[in-house]
């Protein structure tokens, strides 16, 4: 059975610069929780704490039922993959991974047994005898896991474990951390920059900025369902499209852009649910949030009842393979639509796109909260 | 120096805890003591009356304090046959630290900027060459060097003196750059290269002014050396042209009369004082002079 | 005209691409000159039979025989033998346990830092008048143990024949250990962070993080640092001169004072080149195969 973690008001400050804004956040057992954010916004200081690595300001951390305020990093029950590997470089590879073991007195024929199943696991068994320099950086990676597993800890934590590696590898190794939590089922927190790591891996996101957790939830209300600006624009490649406007009340309601020259202003007409639910008066400035994704050549998918049309040219066309991405101009923001490769046109082209209005989202623009 | 980022981790605490630090904090004190007291002893001493000193005890404080042991030292001491003080020998300490300083640093600038940023041919060879003489012991050299001053018509002069601190020096002086202008990127290089700066164009207006902390180190290393150089100055001076460090010696060497601690004390101070001061004032600068040639990045 | 100009351009170019060259080439002259030039004169004169006044003629291994039949150069071998392992060995010790008592967090470490270094900015000969004061039997050290009750301490090192050389060791401990705990503390803050934080999280206390991680990376720090303190021992010269001045008699003489001595005193330029000589092989025999590596390691 695996720990939970629970923080409460966790506070950090850093000579009077305060990096941590009291956190509270509750970690169910066998969770892998991921914490994503922009650099500088306290993920690896909040991982820190939970690792004992830095000492609390105030608030309180539990990790199971025991409260490790002032525990030690060493009593615990926890194991840590760092970004560097952090590898000891004087000693072998099998050396690295018993370390911690050595250090707890864990009898020597119990040490070689868990270095013999993880490094089978890892596909390290031949490396065993190697000093860390003479490894390539994915085999590092992997001397680095095999520490962290081998004392079988109730709580896992990595600190951008990936960030080192290269495209092919980090893909390769994200899944292999997937399914090794999978299978052996402990409570395990992540760090990362990279939103698509945080989507992928996580069973929950606490997307941070600032010192605080802005959003914590499942990957799939995390990009559907943003609490805020600052949410919805740091998930998704390529970012949410984000348009403003004024919300315009007539027979229905609309979300209008402002007028620029040698443009039509654009009115997006709101779906009965949106503007049921918004209750701002006539003029209040919105943003609209539309992902690429829901912008799409007219009539290249099923027809449905919220769509709006409307008529640009094309700016930019950015082919990736699958899909192809195309920026155009509203309003002197640019936009990108994600259409099917045989919808694209040539560059300056006038491109009729359809956009699915159920999938936006509306923003108040003064707070930045969803509406 | 670099201050740690894990002075976070917690710690258990209790009274073993509490009981290790006051012992680190002993220890540390003690050492405190330990280097210190050498320097109290030659303060204090250099305060006290020659009577005192034979009466009190070496730690204990001047009881009246009384610089004649200094004003001794400076303009009356003996030093050999003569009695003029410390005085004209720090003067000559100055007129040869100067320049020597100011030359070899200049010079090691430029060879370690040909050295490392136009790379040309054998430039690795030239360097570990001209590396070695910084490591020669220089008994090795004090013959002929000796004859070469004279035939030059040096021998025995301050600007001789400044010669061989200068040659001597080079190697130093070019290490310190090189391993400064290594960490440079040469992308700067290249683009004042194709922006059409020449050799010294690049050199002068955009790699001098980079190189502040090489320049500082190098000459704060130089100084402590030459000012406190003691083989060249006995070897290749003589009476009028000694520098401080060598007149120091003669003057705590003087056989004839009483034996003067406080002057020797006063006068040991007095040659100490510059570098000290330097030391003090510049001290991250004199640590990373010092580890420059052993920890090189 | 035109021709004329573009050669003249052409020479201007082909100048500025030789600059760097131009530049080094009279310093590099200069180097090769008055250290290897030097060298040579002074090998070449140990083997001539040169006495108060170069002779060149070469006479083969002469001198070397005369050196190593000189009683007084088996003294200063000696001499230098304990005083640089001991030197070396104390140093280091100290030095070590410096750097890691002060990387524990300490309060006013710059303060401390400074005062653990200053010695080294201090000059041989201010050392040695220093503790020549203390050290003297009759008003130093030896009289402040008496006053404090040990009416038969004695502490005659700095005049005693068997002891004077252990005085040299006592006072250049004092003046370089501070270095060696510069360079060892510059060296332990230049661990990565992350590799301590594995180590607590692996949970290694003080001891084994020291001993069975840092330490071990540290190796090519100990590697130098004992090369340079070597390097100081060698060619230490002004602290013998200051505190002992090679005496009594010759008990304290190490090869640096020896080749003077004879050099400038005794005029006899055959047996000091030759002494010069032994030194120089001593050093290169350590230094050489130190700055091959180093320089195999930092080079391109």
């Amino acid at each position: 059975m695996a720990s939970g973690i629970k923080l409460q008001s966790v506070r950090k400050v850093f000579g009077g610069n305060e990096v941590i804004k009291g956190i509270d956040l509750v970690i169910q057992p066998g969770e892998f929780v991921v914490l994503v954010g922009p650099s500088g916004c306290g993920k690896s200081t909040l991982l820190n704490l939970v690792a004992g690595l830095e000492t609390l300001t105030s608030g309180h951390i539990h990790i199971g039922e025991i409260c490790v305020d002032n525990v030690p990093p060493r009593d615990r029950d926890i194991a840590m993959v760092f970004q560097s590997y952090a590898l000891y470089p004087t000693k072998t590879v099998r050396d690295n991974i018993t370390f911690g073991m050595q250090t707890r007195k864990v009898p020597k024929e119990e040490q070689a047994t868990a270095v013999q199943e993880f490094s089978k696991l890892l596909q390290i068994n031949t490396l065993l005898d190697r000093k860390p320099g003479q490894l390539s950086g994915g085999q590092r990676q992997r001397v680095a896991m095999g520490r962290a597993l081998v004392r079988k800890p109730e709580v896992f934590l990595f600190d951008e474990p990936l960030s080192n590696l290269d495209a092919k590898l980090r893909i390769e190794m994200r899944t292999e951390i997937k399914k090794l939590h999978q299978r052996l089922g402990k409570t395990a927190v992540y760090v990362t920059h990279d939103q698509i790591e945080a989507m992928t891996l996580a069973t929950r996101i606490a997307v941070m900025d600032n010192g605080h957790i802005r959003q914590f939830d499942v990957p799939e209300v995390i990009y559907e369902d943003p609490v805020d600006l600052f949410v919805a624009g740091f998930m998704g490649s390529p970012p949410m499209n984000m348009l403003t406007g004024q919300i315009r009340r007539g027979d229905r309601m609309y979300v209008e852009t402002p007028s620029t020259e040698g443009q039509d202003q654009l009115r997006f007409p709101l779906p009965g649910r949106l503007a049921d639910r918004v209750s701002a008066a006539d003029g209040h400035k919105v943003v609209l949030g539309i992902r690429p994704e829901a912008i799409f050549a007219k009539g290249s998918e099923l027809p449905g009842s919220e769509r709006f049309v409307f008529e640009r040219p094309i700016d930019v066309v950015e082919p990736t393979g699958p899909d192809t991405m195309i920026v155009f101009d509203v309003a002197g923001t640019d936009l990108i639509a994600r259409v099917r490769p045989e919808d694209a046109k040539p560059a300056g082209t006038p491109f009729l796109f359809e956009v699915d209005m159920d999938r936006a989202k509306l923003f108040d623009a003064k707070t930045g909260l969803r509406l | 120096m670099r201050q740690r980022s894990i002075d976070g981790i917690v710690r258990p605490k209790g009274v073993h805890h509490s009981l290790m630090r006051i012992l680190l904090y002993a220890v540390l004190g003690l050492f405190c003591l330990y280097y210190l007291i050498p320097l109290i002893v030659m303060i204090s001493t250099s305060l006290k009356s020659l009577e005192e000193i034979r009466q009190g005890s070496l730690l204990s404080l001047p009881r009246s304090v009384t610089f004649d042991a200094w004003a001794k030292a400076w303009s009356a001491a003996c030093v050999g046959v003569r009695c003029n003080g410390l005085a004209p020998y720090v003067w000559n300490s100055v007129l040869m630290t100067a320049p020597a300083v100011f030359i070899s640093t200049l010079l090691g600038a430029m060879n370690g900027y040909a050295l490392t940023k136009w790379r040309f041919r054998g430039a690795d060879t030239i360097f570990a060459l001209m590396l070695f003489g910084a490591f020669i012991p220089f008994q090795v050299i004090l013959l002929p060097m000796a004859r070469m001053l004279g035939l030059m018509g040096l021998a025995g002069t301050i600007p001789g003196l400044i010669f061989v601190h200068t040659v001597y020096g080079l190697a130093f002086t070019t290490l310190f750059f090189r391993n400064f202008f290594m960490g440079v990127s040469d992308g700067i290089i290249q683009a004042a290269k194709v922006d059409g700066a020449s050799f010294f164009g690049i050199f002068f207006r955009l790699v001098l002014p980079m190189s502040l902390p090489a320049i500082v180190v190098t000459v704060i290393w130089q100084f402590t050396q030459i000012w406190n150089d003691f083989l060249f100055g006995v070897a290749f001076t003589i009476g009028d042209s000694n520098p401080v460090t060598v007149a120091l010696n003669n003057v705590v060497n003087t056989s004839t009369g009483v034996k003067e601690y406080n002057v020797d004390m006063a006068a040991a101070i007095i040659a100490a004082l510059p570098t000290l001061a330097v030391y003090v004032i510049a001290g991250a600068y004199f640590v990373r002079g010092l580890s420059a040639g052993a920890v090189k990045g | 005209m035109v021709k004329e100009g573009n050669n003249a351009k052409r020479l201007r170019q082909a100048l500025e691409q030789r600059l760097p060259q131009i530049v080094v080439a009279p310093l590099f002259a200069a180097s090769m000159f008055f250290v290897y030039g030097f060298i040579g004169w002074t090998a070449y004169i140990s083997l001539t039979k040169s006495g108060v006044m170069p002779d060149y003629t070469l006479t083969g291994i002469g001198q070397y025989v005369r050196l190593w039949s000189t009683p007084r150069w088996y003294v200063a071998i000696g001499n230098l033998f304990i005083f640089s392992s001991l030197f070396i060995a104390i140093a280091l010790a100290i030095g070590v346990l410096l750097a890691v008592l002060l990387d524990q967090r300490v309060r006013a470490e710059g303060v401390i830092r400074t005062i653990y270094l200053y010695p080294m900015a201090l000059s041989f000969i201010v050392t040695g008048t220093v503790w020549k004061w203390m050290l003297n039997p009759g008003l130093g050290l030896e009289r402040l143990v008496r006053q404090a009750g040990w009416e038969n301490f004695r502490f005659d090192w700095l005049v005693n024949s068997d002891y004077a050389i252990y005085t040299v060791v006592i006072a250049a401990v004092w003046q370089s250990s501070g270095y060696a705990m510069a360079l060892f503390l510059a060296g332990l803050r230049s661990v990565d962070d992350e590799v301590l934080r594995a180590a607590a999280i692996d949970g290694a206390g003080p001891w084994r993080t020291y001993t069975g991680i840092i330490l071990p990376i540290l190796r090519p720090v100990f590697l130098s640092t004992v090369i340079i303190l070597a390097h100081l021992a060698i060619k230490s010269f002004d602290l013998v001169i200051a505190l002992t001045g090679g005496g009594p008699g010759y008990a304290t003489d190490v090869p640096a004072t020896f080749m003077y001595s004879f050099a400038f005193q005794r005029s006899e330029l055959g047996v000091a080149a030759a002494s010069a000589t032994m030194m120089l092989m001593t050093v290169v025999a350590i230094i050489v195969p130190y700055l091959y590596s180093e320089l195999r390691k930092t080079g391109r």
